[in-house]
């Protein structure tokens, strides 16, 4: 036995028993989590994984991503050239040396140009850290410190390779030169008769470095290389993300209130975060400086584990509220914060859940402690006793159609539900929408019918606020109609109508076949059902992406395709647009809330739009075109007009 | 000591159809909701509670379909909910009702538990009348204190309270010994929201029903015989100036035309 291996033996087993450890303290604590199946889909698992974690397709989204996808696929090279190390310097007969040359010497040509990459790589990293960081926080000792160590290693792995050349002569020394072209460059450096010297003490710095390393891992944000290709393949596959239903029976409890009400993935997604900050900078929140950061909220979701842990595992309560103030809490500002657009979720690398988190804390708030911004209270006792947000008397739904003349869905004889939805019921702007809409499907002769005053909420602001109680209730009313009437397919002109009737209503055992107005109209021009005789006038025009109808339901083409028709020309693009659209402040029942905490989110939205100097602004959404509407006013800009798409086709086929 | 709030149920609507022949209320189609201020009575006697341990029970007076409204107030919290219900008691005027609830309170206070304080809406929206919380405290002997905004001081010891009245232009700080009888206004407070395990409790929790043979009324002094108020008519009072202008939904421009045009033929536009 050699000195290198009594020392370094006991030190290794002791290091890796540790990291273990760390890991274990860990990663046990996912077990306190509900149980969710996330083996479903093996195939497609495996192709996200290979896209995503290998092929880091999210990462790359950013340019600062080439930086990572080098460091990554460096590292797992390197994993092999560190298990040779360690092995070898456990059983000094295990060695690459050892490989016939067809093999080992492109393997050691490899390692040494890797080994110069990932030096390149982690300085070009540290560098961009330094200079445009990710986040202005991001510039922790932390993250410095590990790019240091992953350098260290990098020096210590030339400097063993340089000992070993320096001590080389003649054909040896020709051949080292050629399989470690890097590492021969340091070799002249190496003092005389030093060599063996810098020998030991490289490979000793690289040996202790590389147990410290794995020891930072688990303590770290750098768990994220042990945690992130399986939170990858366990993803949630559906889209959009679902909140789970609840059952409404006396001792049941709602919401999340302690840690461990979340499932096991969730949990582990705490231990995945990478602090890349990417959601943060998409998070409308965010970014107007208010107290949500869904970095934070995943962190703080950590910290909680962290904390409650061992009490949780010996089935004691937890001591650190999930929900109030500190590092290890999510503070209730932030939960209301949140517009549930879903662009964090859109973000994340590594397909961390951040928005769902929040809905379960809402739904603690709302139906355990009736605690909950004072606005709301008139939006949920409207929406139970008058199943609409304004209070309005229920019989006044169909008057919008006073004019027109009211036509109700008759079985058998309707195709399609015209799903109003109470804004384009209500709202003395959206009925303008709503009447246009109409107007366009009689033009192209489109069979359909509305329920008038037996019409009701779908429920959205309700879900995304957390009374799941009333929505309960407002779902099963609806469902229970729309069976009653035999109604398969609807149109609706709002996307969260859309979204509801379509992905949330299917928990309640009905699949609908919802289009959203802006699909249908392009077919019906497509189709040659609705005629243009002249193109809508309307100036340069922007479109406005909504979240509901992008994000959550990936319509992004129709909308475009329908306006290009419609006007002749491809409408503007915002900065944001499309999957990086920036919401306009409603979503997830901002709608009917205040906004006191930092810039307006709808002023931000309505500012960037006018960056492009259009005469008009399309929307596709009753919410967004309020909270644009009112944006233009406040920032005097009355003379750009806010439109929703139906209004525009209503210029080019109508007038 | 027991806080009596006393609710009724009230059709939804603020637009109130009468039928022209019967000159009654047309119910058919309106859903029902615990009065408005009623709410705040209740929320006013529920605090209370909160503070100082008291116990609250509601108190309606109504046909057996009101039972939906005692279950909401038994999800905010309350102790008990009885509804007084019985068909002697049905077409009662502000006396009548206020001779029943009164008796149901008297029993209360002889039976349960001595009554403190009695809080009532400062009206109803369907009546309006404002007569029912000062008929019950006349009826009581207890102090009456209407169109109370906040309630300063509740002092159990010494029996007595402060309270700030909302009065046209002013307010007026009142003290006065219990057992008291309070009408409320909505700046009072803000009613609570019920949470869902109340609610799923509620669901199931008992509503008493007490009829006249538990209250042993003479039925000539309660119910339609016992009301000395007939009403002779109720309208919707015509509106007798004005008149829409055109339809500034499907056509704002026209309309503003229309519009200007009226003014300026009736001289009323400075040009």
């Amino acid at each position: 036995m050699t000195s290198t291996q009594t020392i370094f033996a006991p030190l290794f087993i002791a290091a890796t028993a540790l990291f273990i450890w760390s890991c274990w303290k860990r990663l046990s604590l996912t077990a306190l989590g509900r149980p969710d199946n996330r083996l479903d889909n093996i195939g497609q698992r495996i192709g996200d994984t290979l896209s995503y974690a290998f092929a880091q397709k999210r990462v790359l989204a950013k340019p600062s991503g080439l930086i990572h996808v080098a460091i990554f696929w460096c590292f797992l090279v390197l994993m092999v050239a560190n298990t040779e190390f360690i092995l070898h310097g456990l059983f000094p007969a295990v060695s690459f040396t050892k490989l016939p040359d067809g093999i080992f010497m492109p393997l050691m040509q490899m390692i040494d140009v890797v080994s110069l990459i990932t030096l390149l790589a982690v300085t070009a990293a540290a560098i961009r850290r330094l200079v445009a960081p990710p986040y202005p926080e991001a510039r922790t000792f932390e993250a410095f410190f590990i790019l240091f160590l992953i350098a260290t290693l990098m020096m210590a792995n030339f400097g063993v390779n340089a000992a070993k050349i320096s001590r080389m002569q003649g054909s040896m020394l020709e051949m080292a030169k050629n399989i470690m072209p890097v590492s021969s460059l340091f070799a002249p450096y190496v003092p005389p008769g030093m060599g063996r010297l810098v020998h030991d003490l490289s490979w000793w710095t690289h040996a202790l470095v590389l147990l410290l390393f794995m020891n930072l891992l688990p303590l770290s944000k750098h768990f994220h290389i042990i945690t992130a290709i399986p939170n990858v393949f366990l993803r949630r596959r559906e889209h959009p993300p679902l909140p789970e239903r609840e059952e409404f029976n006396a001792g049941n409890s709602f919401g999340i209130s302690q840690v461990d009400g979340y499932t096991w993935k969730e949990l582990l997604d705490s231990f995945s975060c990478t602090e890349c900050g990417r959601c943060q900078n998409v998070c409308p929140a965010d970014q107007t400086r208010k107290p949500l950061n869904p970095r934070g909220v995943i962190a703080q979701l950590k910290h909680n584990l962290m904390a409650n842990g061992p009490q949780l595992k010996q089935g004691k309560a937890a001591t650190t509220p999930l929900i109030g103030e500190g590092e290890a809490s999510i503070s209730e500002e932030a939960i209301w914060s949140c517009t549930t657009c879903g662009a964090c979720l859109q973000a994340c690398p590594v397909f961390i859940e951040q928005m769902p988190k929040l809905i379960p804390l809402r739904r603690h708030l709302v139906e355990m402690e009736s605690r909950f911004p004072e606005e709301l209270l008139n939006l949920f006792e409207n929406m139970e006793g008058r199943s609409n947000p304004w209070g309005i008397a229920p019989t006044e739904r169909g008057k919008w159609a006073t004019q027109l003349g009211e036509r109700p869905y008759e079985p058998g004889k309707s195709e399609y539900l015209f799903y109003v939805g109470c804004a384009g019921s209500f709202d003395a702007r959206a009925k303008q929408i709503t009447v246009a809409t109409a107007l366009l499907l009689d033009k192209a002769g489109v069979s359909w019918g509305m329920l008038g005053k037996d019409e009701k909420c779908c429920g959205d602001s309700l879900r995304r606020l957390g009374n799941e109680y009333v929505f309960d209730k407002l779902a099963k009313e609806n469902v229970a109609l729309f069976k009653e009437r035999g109604i398969k397919k609807v149109i609706v002109q709002c996307p969260h109508c859309l979204t509801t009737l379509k992905n949330d209503y299917k928990q309640y055992g009905i699949e609908l076949e919802v289009i959203h107005h802006s699909q249908l109209l392009l077919y019906l021009v497509q189709d040659g059902r609705l005629k243009l005789p002249k193109q809508a006038d309307l100036g340069k025009l922007v479109y406005h992406d909504s979240c509901y109808l992008g994000r959550h339901n990936g319509i992004y083409d129709e909308p475009r395709e329908a306006l290009a028709l419609a006007t002749g020309a491809e409408p503007l693009e915002m900065p944001r647009n499309r999957e990086d659209g920036f919401c306009c402040g409603a979503g997830g029942g901002r709608m009917w809330m205040e906004e006191f905490t930092g810039d307006r989110i709808n002023l931000v939205r309505a500012a960037e739009a006018l960056e492009q100097q259009p005469d008009t602004i399309c929307t596709a959404c009753p919410y967004c075109l309020t909270m644009l509407d009112d944006g233009m006013k406040d920032l005097k800009a009355e003379k750009v007009q806010v439109k929703d798409i139906a209004e525009i086709m209503a210029e080019a086929v109508l007038r | 000591m027991l806080i009596v709030a006393c609710i009724k149920q009230v059709p939804d609507t603020t637009q109130v159809k009468i039928d022209p022949v019967t000159n009654t209320l047309v119910r058919e189609g309106i859903p029902f909701i615990m009065n408005p201020y009623d709410t705040h009575a209740m929320e006013a006697a529920l605090q209370l509670k909160d503070q100082f341990g008291c116990r609250v029970a509601v108190l309606s007076m109504g046909p057996p379909n009101a039972e939906a409204t005692l279950r909401k107030a038994l999800s905010a919290g309350v102790d008990r909910a009885i509804l007084l219900s019985d068909r002697v008691f049905g077409g009662a005027d502000t006396l009548a009702t206020s001779k029943v609830l009164a008796a149901a309170i008297a029993k209360l206070n002889a039976e349960v538990e001595p009554v403190g304080l009695v809080i009532c809406g400062k009206q109803t929206i369907d009546g309006d009348t404002a007569q029912v919380g000062p008929g019950i405290a006349v009826r009581l002997g207890y102090q009456q204190l209407t169109l109370v905004d906040k309630v300063e001081e509740l002092d159990l010891v010494n029996k007595k309270l402060v309270v700030s009245r909302k009065l046209e232009g002013r307010h007026e700080r009142v003290q006065a010994p219990l057992p008291a009888m309070l009408t409320v206004v909505r700046e009072l407070n803000r009613p609570r929201y019920p949470t869902v395990p109340m609610r799923l409790a509620a669901a199931t929790a008992e509503v008493e029903v007490w009829d006249n043979g538990v209250l042993q009324l003479d039925p000539q002094t309660i119910g339609l015989k016992g009301s000395p108020t007939w009403v002779s008519k109720i309208f919707s009072p015509e509106r007798d100036k004005g008149e829409i202008v055109g339809d500034g939904y499907a056509d704002p421009e026209g309309t503003v035309d229309l519009l200007l045009g009226k003014l300026m033929e009736k001289d009323l536009l400075p040009l």
